[in-house]
């Protein structure tokens, strides 16, 4: 597989404090790469480093297949965490400036705008100043700005704070959109729903270091630990099944619904092998439902740090 | 990618420029500012005049044979002499014809007695310049008597009275006059001030642009299109541009209203540069000597100013002031970067503005009064006070009798080092700074920077 970026062994410190500590990861070209990790863990320091705003300490950075570098910059689209626009300029201005800065000619770059507002239906917006505007109809012209260059790697700061939940999915369309078009795109963030939706491979970074990285599901496949939910449909006397089950079976939980007529378990087994299972539970009455667990991002986020934590 | 790098930086500048000068405050202040500084102008030169211009008539009553023809109508005084009345009658009509006061001269046979016994009858308290132009009458007349008396007479007194002048001279025999000195260390302090002001006006704008950029953290989305030192350059540089725009706008619009109206209103600024309102010595010499009459050193005097190495002057003037807006605001970009708004910049600004205070007080005592003392000299070439404190010696060209060919050499290099450490200083912080959120910083926070 081509990888977009790869990094090499990067470490960073400001001063004493050691912001990234020897990480390597591979990017892989035309998929969506989340970068996660809570606050403080270095997710921005790795990214101010792709975009070559600082620069790292050791180790080195491949864009493309060669070594990152200035011209690079112009094929990288960044949306920083920590945004905003010049609030006292006005829109088409501001965006023609910014994308000029990116190596766009004017001409090129008024023409792709115009293309964008059309689509946003943002057009009578041109002339407004920045300040005008509400905070969700300023994030949507700084994302229209971060992607006008249609840069090779988009960089993806939490990008959903600030936007309502329908703009949201609005600009989460148009980053699966803009995956399709063959762009490689790095998503970081520190809230794991939209992961599971967005992802498919994944770095996870905590104080400093790498701790996990690599395709979510194989991820998760890994992370698996043969638990099982199970529906069982019963007659009465939960009680009784209760002991017999427990003796032959790891439960983790269980939920009786009287009413339902239904009991609902969740039980580990020693291994992935499953046969025989299904025969044995169907003894205690009828099961509606027999599933694997599988762990989500978040689940697996917060067992690694935590493990993490209690390893040292 | 050279060319690409300078044209992001042209796109910097262009915009820079473009925001400040399209500011509402901005262009409020370019217009405003001349019609202010004209009206000013012109409010205390009318001032002046109707301050001064108001005629006082004093009635005389001479009753001796001493003062006849010495009252002669002068700039703000003049006479009219009653006969044959008595005191009271005199009073009353000074008061009835609404005159400022009565002079009353008794008879007598002794001119001492008779001034001893003279009254200057007013309403109201006069001003010195009445009193004091009598007073110089009366002394005249007198000393004239006394000398008579000593057997002097009135041609030899005249012959006395001649003003005595000091001749000046440099060694290899060239004639130099007073107060030049003085009056070229005032033409180099103009120019000393005008950097000072830049400095502060335009510095100031490089910082809260600064700080802008930070709020609206619009910053990492630039700085992730182009250099932190570009973009620090660019600003500094857009904004010396507008200062400058400003700078021109203000000197040609004031120069145009400030002669529309002197047309116009026929209001004389001559009063503002008479005698009394002159603030230098130098410029005072010049006015004594003009009324002694001795317009042959006048000619000295507009040679002098003439000779002043206006090229020289002005060139070290460009030099000086880039050198020096660079320095300082690049210093002023840094404090702008390390703060989170205006209110926390106090603390780092007064280490900027006590230099550039300094060497406008140094200039104007020390350089005045011994332009090339080793205060002076010591001054003129430390970086952060030379652009102000050499351009006050340098009117007084290089080379011998002004400023040794050497300091000025040195001066500039030591200007040109300073710029490069303290642009590359300011430019690390700036480049931290920039990024930095929600908290101000200390001095050993700013030098730990230094180190990322």
């Amino acid at each position: 597989m081509h990888h977009i970026l790869v990094a090499q062994n990067v470490s960073k410190s400001y001063g004493d404090f050691k912001a990234l500590s020897n990480i390597s990861l591979e990017i892989p070209e035309n998929k969506i790469y989340g970068l996660l990790g809570p606050n403080g863990a270095g997710k921005t320091t790795f990214i101010r480093i792709v975009n070559q705003i600082i620069y790292p300490d050791t180790g080195q950075l491949v864009f493309d297949g060669k070594p990152l570098a200035p011209e690079h910059i112009a094929t990288i689209g960044y949306l920083p965490e920590e945004r905003g626009l010049y609030k006292s300029m006005k829109v088409g201005e501001q965006a023609l400036y910014l994308a000029q800065l990116k190596g766009l000619s004017k001409a090129d770059a008024k023409k792709r705008l115009k293309e964008w507002f059309e689509r946003f239906e943002i057009g009578e917006w041109w002339d407004k100043k920045i300040q005008e505007l509400s905070k969700g109809m300023a994030q949507k012209i700084q994302f229209i700005v971060t992607v006008l260059h249609r840069p090779k790697l988009l960089i993806f700061d939490e990008p959903f704070s600030g936007f309502d939940p329908i703009n949201a999915n609005i600009i989460k369309d148009e980053i699966l959109r803009l995956k399709e078009e063959g762009t490689s795109i790095i998503f970081s963030t520190h809230r794991m729903e939209s992961v599971e939706e967005l992802c498919e491979y994944i770095a996870l970074i905590h104080k400093s270091e790498k701790i996990l990285d690599g395709k979510l599901s194989e991820i998760k496949n890994a992370y698996k630990n043969n638990i099982f939910n199970v529906l069982l449909q019963i007659d009465d006397s939960v009680n009784g099944l209760q002991q017999d089950i427990k003796e032959k079976f790891n439960v983790l939980s269980s939920k009786p619904d009287r009413e339902e007529g239904s009991w609902a378990i969740s039980i580990q087994l020693p291994s992935t092998d499953t046969k025989g299972v299904l025969a044995e539970l169907s003894k205690y009455g009828n099961v509606s439902r027999f599933e694997e667990v599988i762990p989500s991002a978040n689940d697996i986020f917060i067992k690694t740090v935590n493990g993490k934590e209690r390893n040292g | 990618m050279e060319r690409n790098a300078m044209g992001k930086l042209g796109l910097i500048v262009k915009r820079e420029y473009l925001a400040k000068v399209r500011n509402k405050s901005f262009i409020i202040m370019t217009i405003l500012s001349p019609i202010l500084i004209v009206g000013m102008i012109l409010l205390i030169a009318y001032l002046t005049k109707l301050n001064d211009g108001e005629k006082r008539i004093i009635t005389v009553l001479n009753e001796s044979s001493f003062f006849s023809n010495e009252f002669k109508p002068g700039q703000n005084v003049s006479y009219v002499h009653l006969k044959n009345v008595s005191l009271d009658q005199a009073k009353d009509s000074t008061i009835a014809l609404g005159y400022f006061g009565l002079l009353h001269i008794p008879g007598g046979d002794d001119m001492e007695d008779v001034a001893q016994a003279t009254y200057l009858f007013t309403k109201e308290n006069p001003n010195t310049t009445v009193t004091e132009g009598l007073e110089r009458l009366f002394q005249k007349k007198l000393r004239l008597k006394r000398l008579q008396e000593l057997g002097v007479s009135s041609d030899e007194f005249t012959g006395i009275e001649k003003p005595f002048v000091m001749n000046l001279s440099t060694f290899d025999g060239e004639r130099s006059i007073k107060g030049i000195t003085e009056i070229k260390a005032f033409i180099g302090g103009a120019f000393g001030y005008a950097i000072m002001m830049f400095i502060i006006i335009y510095g100031g704008f490089v910082m809260r642009s600064v700080i802008e950029e930070k709020t609206s953290r619009i910053i990492e989305v630039i700085i992730s299109s182009v250099k932190p030192f570009q973009l620090m350059l660019g600003k500094i540089i857009g904004t010396s541009f507008a200062g400058l725009t400003q700078f021109i706008i203000w000197i040609v619009s004031a120069s145009v209203l400030l002669f529309l109206s002197v047309l116009i209103l026929g209001i004389d600024l001559s009063v503002l540069t008479a005698e009394s309102t002159l603030p230098t010595s130098g410029i005072n010499g010049v006015a004594e000597l003009q009324t002694s009459g001795l317009d042959g050193d006048m000619l000295l005097y507009a040679r002098e100013i003439v000779n002043i190495p206006w090229g020289l002057l002005i060139g070290s003037f460009l030099i000086y002031f880039i050198l020096g807006y660079l320095i300082y605001s690049s210093i002023y970009a840094a404090i702008g970067a390390a703060v989170d708004n205006e209110t926390d910049t106090q603390q780092f600004i007064f280490p900027i503005i006590l230099p550039l205070m300094l060497a406008i007080y140094v200039g104007f005592f020390s350089v005045f009064s011994n332009p090339h003392g080793p205060i002076a000299v010591g001054f003129s070439l430390f970086p952060l006070t030379s652009p102000i404190v050499m351009l006050m010696r340098l009117p007084g060209g290089i080379g011998e009798g002004g400023v040794p060919l050497w300091q000025l050499l040195l001066s500039i290099a030591l200007l040109i080092g300073a710029f490069l450490g303290i642009v590359w200083l300011a430019s690390k912080i700036y480049r931290v700074g920039i990024l930095m959120y929600g908290k101000r910083p200390t001095y050993k926070e700013l030098f730990k920077w230094l180190k990322y």
